[in-house]
């Protein structure tokens, strides 16, 4: 059976080849960046498969300026240069029109220099430390202060939460989420000794030592949570040992910036009921738009079992935002969609509507769930209305000032406010 | 004291009418309570609070199964009448049943997801009914669950539920139950009493308590303005309660030390038999843990209603599926690159990567669920400070049964002494009349197999994915060249050791330097004694 889809699979490839090689002249190509190997391929895959669906939508619906759509997929195999190399790969030799791609932060910084230089458009779908804002980007993943601020509001406010643990893996995204989020806490007056800050290798496996130091430093009188920015693999195993060390959602919730529908489908989640993840997305929303995603996502994948998850529904937004970009652009030219797709809206899968604003960020809303005992999370709180993207953190010392704007007059992306000047850097 | 007689009397008549019911229909409840219910199912999550202090404050004992089905999140209600169900999950079935049937009853309900909706839950209210529960159980039969109520109701005594309690402690046989009352009610004097003498008193009792409450509230009384008596002897009492808790955090970390080493030492013992016994680098070894935890995954697929028992299966199945892996390779590429070590390594290292892919186009690049049994979820509470979780415990122990089942097979069988003889001397063991062929191709299984095993150990601890191998690959060579190549011995003294170190430098470094301090340090030392721990010795060593 596997043996035969990949036969077919092969099959296909070779004649998409061959069809992209009949019609290349009037289609309009969109690249897809996201590893299919490696460390990330768990995450990213569903990725790729979104945007494929979405392709696939479109060109039902007739195409976009009269012209189908076509997807270039490559893979980057979870290797943050070969980013910039196959990123360069799509923009010069397949001549994408747009990408849709990254997941880690680490793999936007290596393929932004070629976007910049060969003045290409990616759409990034995935939540991020913010702190950054490219003339060829537009960050549809939720900015710190729509995951991260919210989330730990909801904690201090409704939970009382007196102390904090910040748990993270060991790059740029945890380190910058949580410098902000330290910063945060102290103007809140929280102590410096109610801060416990961690930090933990990629797939990190052994959390004993590190569980039983969290119940301790959560044991001494006043309430603790968790704020954990750990990333992948490596939450499954931290959960399991919660769950065994007795550590209940009740005594220390942990709330996650990195779990979701997808992380949790591999992992038996009745010892964790009550953990919280900040998202702008569920699966369990309800409403139509999010019931038919889900259908067409479930027939899509012929799986239904299959998920959907926040990186999924930027996806969506993203690629919506661009159609509609290109439909008013009247153009896949990238200086003209970028304009046109500053001020789009489309309405998201939660039931409001999603603004692209003049920072190449969006407005979003954003939402607290627990985890229940069949993977899904159950919203407990949400924002009213929507919270617009904000690229630069207001509680940083070296970005308080800072905005972007990419109309114009000002046209830039870290404008500094106090001295009224582009700072020249190009992101 | 008159607050008690009410409620005693409330009791009393929810009793008498409970008990009135009974003959009639098992467990109506009353009318109004009924409507207090229906209330529940209206009220948002926000204000789903005070009607449920207001139910508790009504009721006694039958509204356990509302506050324990709430707390599981299975109480659900049917949309068109507002009637409270539980759902119940069995055989891999979900139905509904009217909350306050007998479990045992037959009635579960013909319905449909779109019929019922759940009431909602959230923290905050698992909180508020986890004591609730505590309250009712005070009075359970249940030695063990009357013990807990009081244990968890520490955390949140008022001069209500004291009163309870010292009720009750008269009334209790159980020394143990006995105790925790004591706790109890010396934590609230402790704090609460008017006089400093009662207080001091009460310090004085609570001195050999571990329990996290007793420790918090010392800690509160040495601060701020507590009379001078108080804070004396919370200072004392505080102070030997900590030199405890120091000395068994001691025995937790080393505990965790162990609990590390037999993971190491699982995933190292068979690398230890082809790279230290045959001398072959074996890059795909990662890859053969990595098929014994798929191989548990599998047969998790194939007994789903038998999870408990399905390890037992996993063990020898996954030994084979490595092993006959490992044969197929040492026979395959291995043996016609025999003295040609940078050539196994690059290709063992290209059939880690084959093997990676095979795993990911069968089984997609996610991470596969694999579950742990009931047996060996949970932990041993030894103290309130000290809890030894059991799937480490579990793993503890069976890797050290591998070891020494190994050690036998080396040692006592005649395989083990054929392997022994072509490691030793190769040309001399062939002249001898050994099948070196045959011995290699066994030996490498051997090891295989035992990857195989640590594999469905390692299913219980971490992610079963395509990358599971990779994780354990550079731990299990650094444990077998420190060590010291070719000596069982070796690699568990120095399984345990790097365990230990690690989990005694993490606290102090964090889990990222610890990692790099043991690398280094195993990079100075074999720099010092290239032959790692326990050098072999003789003529075989050259």
């Amino acid at each position: 059976m596997k043996m035969k889809t990949l036969v077919s699979s092969i099959a296909l490839a070779g004649a998409t080849l061959v069809a992209f090689n009949v019609q290349a002249a009037d289609t309009i190509k969109v690249g897809v960046l996201h590893s299919l190997s490696g460390t990330m391929a768990i995450s990213e895959t569903t990725l790729k498969d979104t945007v494929l669906m979405m392709v696939e939508e479109q060109n039902k619906k007739g195409g976009l300026l009269g012209k189908q759509l076509e997807a270039v997929v490559v893979d980057p195999a979870s290797n943050w240069p070969l980013f910039a190399e196959k990123g360069r790969e799509l923009l010069t030799q397949e001549k994408v029109d747009v990408i849709f791609g990254s997941w880690t932060s680490v793999s936007r910084k290596s393929v932004l220099p070629v976007l910049e230089e060969l003045n290409g458009l990616m759409f990034y779908p995935v939540q991020y430390e913010g702190e950054e804002s490219s003339k060829n980007v537009f960050y549809t993943g939720a900015a710190p202060n729509q995951q991260a601020i919210p989330a730990v509001n909801y904690l201090k406010d409704e939970l009382e939460v007196e102390r904090w643990v910040l748990a993270g893996t060991d790059y740029v995204y945890p380190r910058t989420t949580n410098k902000i989020l330290e910063a945060y806490l102290k103007a809140n007056g929280v102590a410096e000794e109610d801060i416990m800050i961690n930090y933990t290798p990629f797939g990190h496996s052994d959390w004993q030592s590190i569980v039983s130091d969290i119940k301790k430093f959560g044991s001494e009188g006043k309430k603790t949570a968790v704020v954990s920015t750990i990333n992948g693999d490596a939450n499954v195993p931290f959960y399991k040992e919660l769950g065994n060390q007795g550590i209940s959602a009740e005594d220390i919730p942990v709330v996650a910036f990195s779990v979701g529908e997808e992380e949790l489908s591999g992992l038996d989640t009745s010892p964790l009921v009550g953990h919280l993840a900040a998202w702008n997305y569920f699966q369990s929303v309800e409403s139509d738009a999010n019931e038919e995603f889900i259908t067409q996502w479930k027939a899509f994948t012929k799986n239904p079992d299959r998920v959907t998850n926040d990186p999924m529904e930027a996806t969506y937004i993203g690629f919506k935002m661009w159609a509609n970009a290109v439909t008013d652009a009247g153009t896949t030219d990238v200086d003209a969609v970028e304009q046109a797709m500053i001020g789009q809206e489309t309405a998201n899968l939660t039931g409001g509507t999603a603004v692209m604003n003049k920072n190449h960020h969006l407005s979003k809303p954003v939402l607290i769930g627990e985890i229940q005992d069949d993977g899904q999370f159950e919203v407990v709180w949400e924002t009213e209305g929507v919270v617009p993207g904000d690229a630069w953190s207001d509680f940083l010392p070296g970005s308080m000032d800072l905005i972007s704007d990419w109309t114009a007059p000002i046209k830039c992306g870290n404008y500094n406010t106090k001295t009224t000047s582009c700072s020249g850097q190009n992101y | 004291m008159k607050n008690f007689l009410v409620f005693c009397g409330a009791l009393f008549l929810l009793f008498s009418t409970a008990i009135h019911a009974d003959s009639s229909d098992p467990t109506t409840p009353s009318s109004s309570m009924e409507a207090m219910l229906v209330e529940l199912t209206k009220v948002s999550l926000k204000k789903s609070l005070p009607v449920l202090k207001k139910i508790e404050h009504e009721s006694s004992e039958e509204m356990l199964p509302l506050f324990s089905t709430l707390l599981s999140g299975n109480l659900y209600y049917l949309k068109s009448d507002r009637s409270l169900l539980a759902r119940v999950k069995q055989d891999g079935k979900t139905e509904y049943r009217p909350l306050f049937d007998s479990p045992t009853a037959n009635n579960a309900l013909t319905l449909s997801k779109r019929d019922v909706k759940k009431v909602k839950v959230n923290n905050k209210l698992r909180k508020y009914l986890r004591g609730a529960i505590a309250r009712i159980q005070l009075t359970s039969k249940d030695i063990a669950k009357r013990q807990a109520a009081v244990r968890s109701l520490l955390s949140s005594l008022d001069s209500d539920t004291i009163e309870h309690i010292h009720q009750l402690r008269s009334q209790e046989k159980n020394s143990s139950v006995k105790n925790m009352m004591d706790v109890a009610l010396n934590l609230y004097s402790a704090e609460n009493a008017t006089s400093d003498v009662a207080r001091v008193s009460a310090i004085r009792h609570l001195e050999g308590s571990l329990e996290n409450d007793v420790r918090n509230l010392l800690t509160k009384l040495t601060k701020d303005g507590q009379s001078e008596p108080v804070r004396q002897a919370a200072l004392s009492a505080l102070k030997s309660i900590d030199q405890q808790v120091n000395r068994y955090a001691l025995v937790d970390q080393l505990f965790f030390g162990l609990s590390l080493g037999s993971v190491l030492l699982l995933a190292s013992i068979g690398l230890a038999i082809t790279f230290g016994v045959m001398g072959v680098i074996n890059m795909a070894h990662g890859e053969m843990i990595m098929l014994g935890a798929y191989t548990t995954y599998v047969v998790q697929l194939l007994m789903p209603n038998h999870i408990d028992y399905s390890i037992w299966v996993a063990i020898p199945a996954a030994f084979l599926v490595s092993g006959l892996m490992g044969v197929a390779i040492e026979r395959g590429v291995i043996r016609h690159l025999h003295g040609r070590p940078l050539e196994t390594l690059l290709a063992t290292f290209g059939i880690s990567l084959i093997l990676q892919q095979l795993v990911r186009s069968i089984f997609s690049p996610l991470n596969r669920q694999v579950s742990t049994p009931s047996w060996m979820s949970g932990s041993v509470e030894i103290n309130p400070v000290l809890s030894l979780t059991l799937n480490r415990l579990y793993i503890l122990a069976f890797a050290l049964l591998v070891f020494f089942a190994l050690l036998f097979i080396l040692k006592k069988t005649s395989l083990g002494l054929n392997v022994r003889a072509v490691s030793q001397n190769r040309n001399m063991a062939r002249a001898m009349g050994v099948k070196t062929a045959w011995v290699d191709a066994m030996t490498f299984g051997l090891g295989s197999g035992i990857a195989g095993i640590a594999g469905v150990a390692l299913s219980q601890l971490t992610n079963v994915g395509p990358n599971l191998g990779q994780a354990y690959i550079i731990d299990s060579f650094m444990v077998v060249v420190f060590g010291g190549v070719g000596n069982l011995f070796g690699t568990l003294v120095a399984a345990f050791s790097l365990g230990i170190a690690t989990k005694f430098l993490e606290p102090v470094t964090g889990a990222v330097l610890a990692a790099i301090t043991v690398l280094i340090f195993i990079i100075l030392f074999i720099q010092k004694r290239p032959k790692g721990l326990f050098p072999q010795k003789g003529r075989a060593a050259e």
